[in-house]
Formats: C-alpha cells, structure tokens, sequence
C-alpha cells in the first residue's frame, strides 16, 4: 500500500472525506487548524460543505442540523473551543444524533498555552457538558491512528446513534509520519427511521428533539441511552499491550504519551527491568478487562500522561485499587522524556 | 538504529523544508520516519525548529531533545542547541552567518558558508539545501538517488520549477 507523508490533522482529514463525511464545520485554532485548512481545500471537490462557522458554538450547532438530516458532519477544534462546544454536545447527545468530534488538545486551562497537552481526558470522558451522558472517545497514538479511529468513529456513532470524539493532541496533529489509505468500506447505516430529511407527506415526519417537560418520559429516555451505554462497554473496548505477560510494573499511557512510554519500556527492559504497557485505544469505553488482563502478574502500575493526573481514577477503578498506582505527568504542554520516565520506572522499581 | 536530527535557524531559511526532504528520503527508502515542527510564537524572528527521525523500527517519541546530528542556520540557534548534540555527532554549520566556532572536541563540526555559497550561484534562499548536501555527503544517510526522488516528492506540483534548483544547491553542498 502506498505510504504518504502527512500531517496527523491532515491525515485524519482526508480519512474523514474518504468515510463519507459530508459536512464539516469549524473554527480555526492552534494546533488543530491544517485540519480545517485541508477541509476547505478538498471538501468541495468531494462533493461535499465546509463551512468556516463564526463560532465554535455556531460550528457544532450546524453539526447538529446537519446530522439530523442523516449526513455524516464532523467539528473539530482545541481544549478551549471544545469547552465552547459542550453545550451542542450534550444537545446531540440528548437527541440521539452521530457525530464526530475532534479535539487535538493544547495546554490549560483557560486560553492555557499551544503546546501538546492531556488534560481534557476528565472533560472528553466524563462532563462534555452536562447532563446523564457519554460519547464514544478513540485516542490515537501515530498519524495512521488518526485514519483508522476516525473512519471507527463515524462508524460507532453511526451504530449507536450518539457523538464520538478523537480525542489526539497537538503533538500527533502536527507531526508528518508515514501513513496509508485502506480502502475504506464506510458502513452504510438506514437512518430512514429517524432522519429529518424530507418526506413529501409520504409518512409521518421526524422530531429531532433533546426537550422532555415529563420527567417520567425523559428518564426513560436516558435509562434507554443507558442499555445501549451498557452494550457499547461489553463490545467496544480496545487496547494495546506491550510486553504484559511476564511484567512486574505495568505502565499506562494513552496518545503520544504512548509513544514515549514505549521507548521507556524498551530502556527498562534492556536493564533487566520487567516493565510493560497498557495503551487504552478507547477512552470510554474504558478497556476494564484488557487492564486487568495487562496487570495480571505486575506488582504495581505508573500512569504516565500529560496532565496532573486524570487517567489514573478510571485505572483505580478498573482494578479496584487492587494494586499500588503511582503516577508522573507533565503539564503545560511540556512533553515528557523516556529518560525521566525511566527514572521514575526505577525510583518505583526499587521499593517493588 | 534510529538517526536523530534536529534542524534549527530562522522561520524562513527553510528550516521545516529541508527535514521534509530528510522525512521524504526516509520515506523512499522504507524506512520509518517522523517529522516534528516547532509552533508557536518562536517562529517569528526568533529561532524555529524541526525534528527528524529516522529509524528501522516505529518511532517512539518524535521530539528530538539529544541530536546525532544538528544543522545550525543562526547564531542563536547554534548557541542554543551545541550542547545537547550527543557525544560522537555530527554539527553542521552556516559559517556565514555563524561566527562562533565550535569548542566540543567530542563532536564532528563543518563549517560551511552556504550562505554566500547560495548568493554566488545565483540560489537565493538554497543555504539550507547546501547544508543539507553536505550533511548526506558526510554521514552517507541517503544515496543522491533517494535524495532526488525526495525532492520531486516534496516540492508541490504548483512549484515545480524549483526542483532543479534544489537539486542544485544540494550538489554543490556534496562538493564542499
């Protein structure tokens, strides 16, 4: 297969036209842009709309509208105008509508800084806006992630009928690595049942809708969202392990974090350090057997992110606090380095 | 084996563009490969960066803290980044616009003026191929072939006529 070089939020632009996405709505910001700025090159010619919106809130609104109708649409942003967006989030959520949602996170909070961070893993997993809700959150670690998770993307938000968002940063966003095409089967999904696109009296029409005024009517209607949550977690897990069978520290890393954990890895093993690596590929859900799976012989976990520490609740969680989690992070949009995260490895080593 | 390059200068010199043409030579090859900018607001005036990597197994973190090898377009980006080149690398230097000399005994430095050397040939804005010539001829990374399969690969269509000059510029780093 040919290997292109391109940027990660090029890449994964181009794997969103070529799975159909038809409508693409943003806003620029730094360091998500060359996403948007592909967008406007190429979505034309595919016969398809992008449209620079005036907001961030306006961008995801027209998502909204537009995924009513049954369309693939996509918006895509940074840590700050993700924030902006959450209230259109909880409303497609709220009304059962696909969609897929880029984040290529930067520093905060606040305007924060532009450097590559992790800290909206608590946002994208557990409050993208309020009310009873999930959305379906892929991380890729390399530009070919980027390709492969948004075309799963827009195929789960299609299934289940709910948002997903990529959730990547500013380091895979902009670095250029080799990456591939598959052929690209998009599946089809009949959304006849529900779309707001036109009937010409021939049936009754559709109501895309996220307002329950009976609070009996709106819990059912979450409590159903709910099983459907329930079934996703049973199938839709997914993640890497590295090194896990034999390891006596298991390490957990996400992102481009992943990436620099693995070289540390590698280190510690060349020092007669059994460490190995869990990469969660979905964030929610959350890969609770692949954990427990990965863990089974270590003696203590590090979560390692580009945050002060997030990721490490769900890792208690899905253990049970069975086991010592110690954590290191970097934050700020500072990246960490193999060379300190094989400090901590030993430091931890040491009082195994 | 992975070979780390950082490549630092003014925003302009064409300091992202010619780790692209490192990143497509990788590409030729089969090997694996990433490519880093430098964003932000360094990039005006100040000194803007790249970082490559070139390897026979995937890439860990693309971030390029401790070099194998350095090409160095400025003076403050030699004075920033002398030290962090690993013992046993190679640093190769703009010596028109750089006037400090290298006092690392446990590094390989070459001085070129691919500035002037670029004004002379009538190759304005080519110091950052020269170097980049000079850098294949020393460490023998890539063949000259791969390196002009890389170039038509990366100049855009819309540019084309700049291949030749590229090229050019590239030969006379090899030369020097």
């Amino acid at each position: 297969m040919e290997r292109n070089l391109m940027k990660g939020n090029e890449a994964l632009a181009e794997a969103a036209i070529r799975a159909g996405c038809k409508c693409f709505f943003g806003y620029p910001i730094t360091p998500q842009t060359e996403l948007s700025a592909y967008m406007s090159k190429r979505m034309h010619k595919a016969g398809g709309v992008f449209l620079q919106a005036e907001s961030e809130i306006s961008a995801i609104n027209m998502v909204l509208g537009a995924s009513s109708t049954g369309v693939r649409a996509m918006t895509s942003s940074s840590s700050p105008g993700i924030s902006l967006k959450s209230e259109g989030i909880s409303y497609l959520a709220g009304s059962d509508l696909p969609a897929v949602i880029i984040n290529v996170q930067r520093g905060g909070p606040g305007l924060g800084g532009i450097q590559p961070s992790q800290a909206d893993y608590w946002q994208a997993t557990k409050a993208l806006g309020h009310g009873d809700f999930h959305l379906l959150v892929f991380a890729p670690a390399s530009v070919q992630e980027m390709v492969d998770m948004v075309v799963k993307a827009f195929d789960s938000a299609d299934k289940y009928r709910m948002p997903a968002m990529i959730l990547a940063d500013g380091l895979l966003g902009q670095m250029m690595e080799p990456v591939s095409f598959p052929e690209i089967n998009a599946d089809v999904h009949d959304k006849s049942s529900w779309a707001a696109n036109g009937h010409g009296n021939k049936r009754n029409h559709h109501i895309i809708n996220s307002l329950y005024l009976k609070p009996d009517e709106l819990e059912n209607s979450v409590t159903d969202r709910f099983a459907r949550y329930e079934l996703i977690k049973e199938n839709e897990t997914d993640a890497e392990l590295y090194l896990t069978d034999d390891c006596d520290i298991l390490l957990c890393a996400y992102g481009a974090t992943a990436r620099v954990v693995k070289s540390a890895v590698n280190s510690a093993r060349e020092v007669g350090i059994k460490a190995g690596m869990f990469r969660p590929k979905t964030l929610w859900p959350f890969p609770v057997k692949e954990l427990n799976k990965a863990c089974a012989s270590a003696k203590c976990l590090l979560d390692v992110e580009m945050s002060m520490g997030q990721m490490i609740d769900d890792i208690k969680l899905a253990i049970n606090c069975s086991k010592p989690v110690h954590f290191f992070g970097r934050t700020g949009g500072v990246i960490p380095t193999p060379a300190e995260i094989l400090g901590e490895i030993k430091k931890i080593g040491g009082a195994v | 084996m992975t070979t780390e390059i950082l490549l630092a200068g003014f925003g302009g010199q064409g300091v992202l563009f010619a780790g692209k043409i490192l990143a497509y030579c990788g590409l030729m090859d089969g090997k694996e490969l990433s490519w880093l900018p430098s964003y932000g607001p360094e990039m005006r005036g100040g000194t803007a960066n790249c970082s490559v990597c070139i390897s026979d197994k995937p890439i860990g973190s693309p971030l390029v803290l401790e070099p194998d090898i350095l090409i160095a377009m400025n003076q403050p980006s030699f004075d920033k980044f002398v030290n962090s080149v690993k013992s046993g690398g190679k640093i190769f230097i703009d010596s028109t616009l750089i006037e400090s000399k290298c006092e690392r005994k446990d590094v390989e430095a070459y001085y070129i003026p691919s500035s002037q050397l670029a004004d002379e040939n009538g190759l304005k804005g080519g110091s950052n191929m020269i170097l980049l010539g000079k850098l294949i001829k020393e460490t023998g990374l890539f063949s000259k072939e791969t390196v002009k399969k890389a170039v038509e690969k990366a100049v855009p269509p819309t540019k084309a006529k700049l291949i030749e000059n590229n090229i050019k510029a590239i030969g006379i780093g090899m030369e020097n």
